[in-house]
């Protein structure tokens, strides 16, 4: 690692004056991707400003008829959160796949989001849920969060405070974790929700996570798995590499998609 | 001290070492500080080949913390020569092997990303990479050649003047003639294509080092992760010129496995030795698991094509083979010997083959040396002849089992046509026993039901066999070995009872500790408690060759019985003297020296003690104490046999292999402790899974290492595998005092071909490379999907 | 330099430190408790597991700094007034380990995940929470029944870690 500074504020607003004072500032979160990046000197921040002491950050609610989780909350929280468990089922088992049982006694959601990995899987969740990130800024939709690879609308001295989830009719998520690394090699999310069935797909696409209309309008006509045998994704926008070319990854989205789609429905 | 706490050979003790292990109380080579000591980070070439115009380390020197920065020119100036390969093999027209210099720093080109190019020294690691990264290095980059189907073609980068086409040794072994003859009374021709897939060892100890020079004494001490040490003393002394060997002590504390990757001497531990009296200060580096991607020596790597001639029957009447091996840009300790004389004396596998030819090409490339990884040439061997025994069998339309079968060698001992002469085994019965234990009488129906829930389901045999305990050495001294492989041992009795065993062999994993006690607490009937394995150290251990080959057994426990021999003995001389009987009538049984016929006797401590306090024998004639050392040579090397099984299915729609059964049957001869070669056993198949399903060092086509670390090389975890059914048949090794033949990779040796042999069963057809990941399954799985449905 | 406290193994220790060092360094180092290992680079192999307040974390991936004010467990803080852990026993008893570089950071990944999942655990559960942890001697055919058995003993003498 370079040598860095590290600020531990105690109040969201001195987080935001940190971010706006300082050359270089990076907000470290739960710090299970970033500090890997940094062991390996891809980043070279001025000063890190460490989000954990700030109160009621990582706090799990019901928030109207979904559930509102705090940026700081770990991914076991999530997924033993009673909350979650008895509002999305789909997103406390989502939570429950993502790394190993360490990794996810330290990564957040806030941190997960924010980073906006192509094979991160709570991008999934967040826009096939139509979740709302709220920042100490404004809240923006899922939808116009995810900007691109490691991209998101935040600006450089936003911070996430939390997400909101509203509740779905049905959902499931399905992955197929990179054999390697176990991120996903293709996640999926289906949520059936008062608004129309929503399909989002993590670790697949050259742009990072996305909907998949297709998927959706095959599901919204026939909320089965068999729906979807005629659906295929266009293997020019999907990713390649060492592990699996794209008409692979196409496959096991539409498999993926098929199994959600089969959780979900029982 | 009766026998009834006294631990017998085949009991499955608990292991003496884990207590401190389980504790957090190991000492590791990283876990150890010396005062005063500096931290060394190497500086590693980022292109797979290039000239070296200029370095630069001005910047760098200035940088906080820094003590020095060291080239391959510090080196040379001091000396210090470069890396040498231990085994000498000739070409078929009698030239000898094409070795380039290896120089433990670069000094004009490096050959591999990953080479060396300088080590920053300073006061702490973090200092020494900051100023790394100001190092200027003005490097004129050189094509480079990463594949080895490419690497002797016309036109291909030259990586070393010595070697023209990149070619170390064409060699040959078997009667070329007497096989031609044989494909001309063939009935049938198998055929096969085998790319052995290139793999990382991975123990989970990085490599590290720590060298300290005592000024006072102009002795160096060096600490490191070593299956070896005397041998890295000696290459260090010898060939490398560091220091005399009685100026240099290496010491190999506790070690975190090896499989292979720690018997060579490497640059790191060269440079940090080296450097620790150029700075005056100790040295010491620890690997990242990223420079070990990069640096640790890799395993297998071969392409070949084999053809095996049948008769109408099925029996096998001759097999040749064409290998090109990657060696990588250098030749490593023992690179050369793998994919010789530990590959092609194995191609006779279990079976009664009248007539063989194999000729090996050694190649360099622009990719990290190959060396020794656990089997080291024998999984090569075992894989071609048992995907090629198991693709002849579905040819020629005979049960994979009864094909093997009709072709095992019955009759001990047994010359194959490749050097081996195979002293005892019993192959039928390994094979009888895992087909029962697998139940593979019931597999169709299981593959029936499989096939209703969607799944492939596939089985697999792999009937091994490897040539362990090496190895004579006056053979292995015929066959080019630089050194000789005996093993040395010394059992020393301390007044009170106690005993040490100083042993050459190395244990970092293998349990060492408490089979050597166990050996020694049976047969002096003194409680295992009382007996303490002493290793890796070359002050206390006179001399030893190590551990690697499955020999510690074998090799290094026959030295340990020659040096109890000697023990008893001389006690029983001690004993007839205090007992004031004549020698002939000791007895020594359960731990007591008795004259016989009489309830007169003596407990084993209390010879020990008259040993030491030398009141009641005669010193002229008998020397006060009880110590006793032994070299033992081996007379043969031993072999290891048996057959595992492998059931699995495959998800058509993700390509996913699961393996649902696995059967290992094993013929080791004695076994000493069970559990622990369970353990190994285990072990072996684990690395032997991950081979065939999951692991690959891959480059691009620039040489860049595209496998660099474990978000792109799969390592086999716990979800990966299943239990594993392991059973044993026992021949006793004639080759020997103990009846062993080694364990130790016999798992790695064995499973590969029994989970391809599984899939081709599960999929239908033989095109199958290793590693089968999901993504190639698949592909495979749809092909046959297709033609199904063409059908 | 950054002052940091934390409790590790139920004694309280404060140190200045470089706020780049990882936890792990600072164990090893600083305090020399050696027996917390590092084996990659990419938190992965989980050689380096220890408990911060009660959670298994991967110290290697964590700074010394997030620890300030936590309370720290190391595989030298596990066994209790000279008798080993249930699960330190588990695993000599079923011969869970070889080389011993994984077995601390697998005994504390175990350990938490049996005060997690409860003293009885069946095969598919353990293997799927051993997901972060490699080990490349065993095979894991032992270390799964060690950490089933372990696990067990630790429901039949619940034991109070000092640091928990």
């Amino acid at each position: 690692m370079y040598a860095f500074d590290y600020q531990r504020p105690s109040a969201i607003d001195e987080a935001v004056s940190l971010l706006r004072s300082l050359e270089e500032p990076k907000l470290l979160a739960g710090g299970q991707t970033l500090l890997p990046t940094l062991k390996q000197r891809l980043a070279q921040p001025g000063t890190l400003v460490d989000l954990s002491r700030i109160p009621g950050l990582a706090a799990i609610e019901r928030a109207g008829e979904g559930v509102k989780i705090g940026a700081m909350a770990r991914h076991a929280s999530v997924a033993t959160s009673e909350v979650v468990r008895a509002l999305i089922p789909a997103l406390a088992d989502l939570a429950a796949m993502i790394g190993d049982p360490a990794v996810r006694n330290r990564g957040t959601i806030g941190g997960s989001l924010a980073n906006n990995d192509p094979t991160a899987d709570y991008p999934a969740a967040a826009l096939a849920l139509g979740a709302t990130i709220v920042t100490n800024a404004r809240r923006i939709a899922a939808e116009d969060f995810f900007t691109g690879l490691f991209e998101t609308a935040l600006g450089e001295d936003e911070v996430i405070l939390g997400v909101e989830f509203p509740k779905p009719e049905r959902a499931a998520y399905r992955k197929f974790r990179n054999p390697a690394s176990r991120y996903a090699m293709a996640g999926v999310f289906v949520a059936r929700t008062v608004g129309g069935v929503r399909v989002a797909v993590t670790g697949v696409g050259q742009e990072g996570v996305f909907r998949w209309s297709a998927a959706e309008a095959a599901l919204a006509s026939s909320f089965t798995p068999a729906a979807l045998d005629g659906v295929a994704l266009d293997e020019g926008n999907l990713m390649s590499d060492l592990h699996s070319n794209a008409a692979y990854r196409a496959q096991l989205a539409k498999v993926m998609a098929k199994r959600a789609v089969e959780a979900a429905a029982g | 001290m009766t026998a009834s706490n006294v631990t017998p050979i085949g009991a499955a003790v608990r292991r003496k070492e884990d207590h401190r292990f389980i504790t957090g109380k190991g000492r590791y080579t990283d876990d150890l500080s010396r005062p005063g000591q500096a931290q060394a980070y190497f500086l590693r070439s980022p292109y797979a080949h290039a000239k070296i115009r200029s370095i630069d380390t001005g910047a760098a020197e200035a940088m906080p913390g820094v003590v020095a920065v060291l080239t391959g020119k510090d080196l040379a100036e001091d000396g210090i020569g470069g890396l040498i390969c231990g085994w000498m093999i000739h070409s078929k027209d009698g030239s000898p092997m094409k070795a380039g210099a290896h120089p433990a720093l670069a000094l004009d080109t490096v050959r591999y990303v990953g080479d060396h190019v300088a080590v920053v020294i300073a006061e702490t690691l973090n200092q020494a990479k900051d100023a790394a990264a100001a190092m200027e290095v003005d490097y004129e980059v050189l094509p480079a050649v990463s594949d080895l189907a490419q690497a002797q073609a016309q036109g291909a980068a030259q990586l070393h003047e010595v070697a023209p086409r990149n070619t170390v040794f064409e060699w040959e072994l078997g009667d070329k003639a007497a096989t031609e003859a044989a494909f001309t009374r063939a009935a049938h021709v198998t055929q096969i294509d085998i790319v052995n897939n290139r793999l990382a060892p991975n123990p989970m100890e990085p490599r590290a080092a720590i060298g300290d020079y005592d000024a006072g004494d102009d002795s160096f001490t060096l600490w490191t992760t070593s299956q070896n040490p005397h041998v890295a003393r000696l290459v260090l002394s010898a060939f490398v010129g560091l220091a005399p060997e009685h100026k240099l002590r290496v010491i190999a504390p506790d070690v975190g496995g090896g499989f292979g990757s720690k018997i060579f001497i490497y640059a790191e531990e060269t440079v940090c030795a080296w450097a620790s009296k150029r700075v005056g200060r100790p040295v010491k580096w620890t690997c990242e698991r990223g420079e070990a991607f990069l640096c640790d020596a890799h395993g297998r790597d071969h392409i070949t094509h084999g053809q095996l001639a049948l008769d109408k029957d099925g029996k096998i009447l001759g097999f040749r083979v064409k290998t090109a091996a990657n060696m990588g840009a250098y030749l490593s300790t023992f690179a050369s010997c793998v994919p010789t004389y530990l590959y092609a004396t194995l191609l006779s596998g279990q079976y009664d083959i009248p007539a063989i030819y194999c000729e090996v090409d050694a190649v360099y490339t622009n990719t990290s040396p190959v060396d020794a990884y656990r089997g080291a040439g024998r999984p090569e061997a075992t894989f071609l002849v048992e995907r090629i025994v198991d693709k002849a069998a579905r040819e020629m339309g005979i049960d994979p089992a009864e094909m093997r079968r009709r072709n095992l060698i019955g009759a001990f001992p047994h010359q194959t046509p490749v050097i081996m002469n195979y002293d005892a085994g019993d192959y039928g019965a390994s094979l009888d026993k895992a087909l029962e234990i697998a139940d593979y009488k019931g597999f169709p129906a299981r593959k029936a039901e499989a096939e209703r829930r969607g799944k492939l389901r596939g089985i697999g045999l792999s009937a091994y066999i490897e040539a362990c305990g090496i190895a004579p050495s006056a053979a292995v001294g015929s066959l080019g070995a630089g050194v000789g492989l005996w093993e040395s041992a010394e059992v020393r009795v301390n007044p009170t009872g106690n005993v040490e065993v100083l042993t050459g062999s190395h244990s970092h994993g293998q349990g060492h500790e408490t089979t050597f006690a166990q050996l020694v607490s049976a047969r002096l009937g003194i409680p295992i408690e009382q007996v303490n394995v002493i290793h890796g150290d070359t002050d206390k251990v006179q001399f030893g060759m190590g551990t690697y080959g499955s020999r510690s057994g074998a090799v290094g426990m026959s030295a340990i019985v020659k040096a109890l021999d000697k023990v008893e003995a001389k006690a029983k001389k001690i004993a007839a003297h205090v007992l004031e009987a004549s020698e002939g009538d000791i007895e020594f049984k359960d731990g007591r020296f008795t004259v016989a016929g009489t309830d007169r006797g003596l407990a084993f401590a209390e010879v020990a003690l008259n040993a030491y306090v030398a009141h009641k024998f005669p010193t002229s004639e008998i020397e006060p104490g009880l110590k006793e050392g032994a070299f033992y040579d081996p007379t043969n090397f031993t072999f290891p046999a048996g057959c595992h099984i492998c059931e699995l299915e495959v998800d058509p729609e993700t390509g996913v292999t699961e393996i649902v059964n696995w059967t290992a049957v094993d013929d080791f001869g004695t076994v000493i402790n069970p559990m622990i070669v369970e353990g190994q056993v285990h072990g072996g198949i684990a690395q032997g899974v991950g081979q065939a399903l999951m692991e690959h060092v891959a480059y691009d086509t620039d040489g860049q290492l595209v496998t660099g670390s474990y978000m792109d090389y799969q390592m086999p975890r716990a979800e990966d595998l299943p239990a594993f059914k392991v059973g044993m048949t026992e021949t006793r090794s004639p080759s020997n005092p103990l009846g062993m033949k080694g364990c130790g990779e016999a798992g790695a040796i064995a499973s590969p071909p029994a989970v391809i042999n599984a899939l081709t069963d599960a999929l239908g057809t033989q095109d199958i490379s290793m590693p089968a990941t999901p993504a190639k399954v698949w592909a495979i799985a749809q092909a046959r999907l297709a033609r199904r449905a063409a059908e | 330099m950054t002052q940091i406290s934390m409790t590790v193994n139920g004694k309280s220790v404060s140190a200045d430190v470089e706020p780049r060092t990882l936890l792990v360094q600072f164990l090893r180092e600083k305090l020399l408790l050696t027996g917390t290992h590092v084996g990659c680079d990419t938190s992965q192999c989980g050689a380096c597991v220890v408990h911060v307040d009660g959670e298994a974390v991967k110290s290697c991936t964590m700074l010394a700094v997030q620890a300030d004010g936590a309370s720290v467990l190391t595989i030298e803080g596990l066994a209790q007034g000279g008798r080993l852990h249930p699960m330190q026993e588990a695993f000599r008893e079923h011969h869970g380990l070889q080389c011993g570089f994984c077995t601390p950071g697998m005994i504390m990944t175990a350990v938490d995940l049996a005060a997690r999942l409860g003293p009885e655990l069946d095969e598919k559960t353990i293997r799927e929470n051993l997901d972060g942890n490699l080990c490349r001697c065993t095979g894991y055919h032992n270390i799964v029944k060690a950490v089933a058995a372990g696990a067990h003993a630790m429901g039949a003498q619940p034991v109070k870690a000092a640091a928990e």
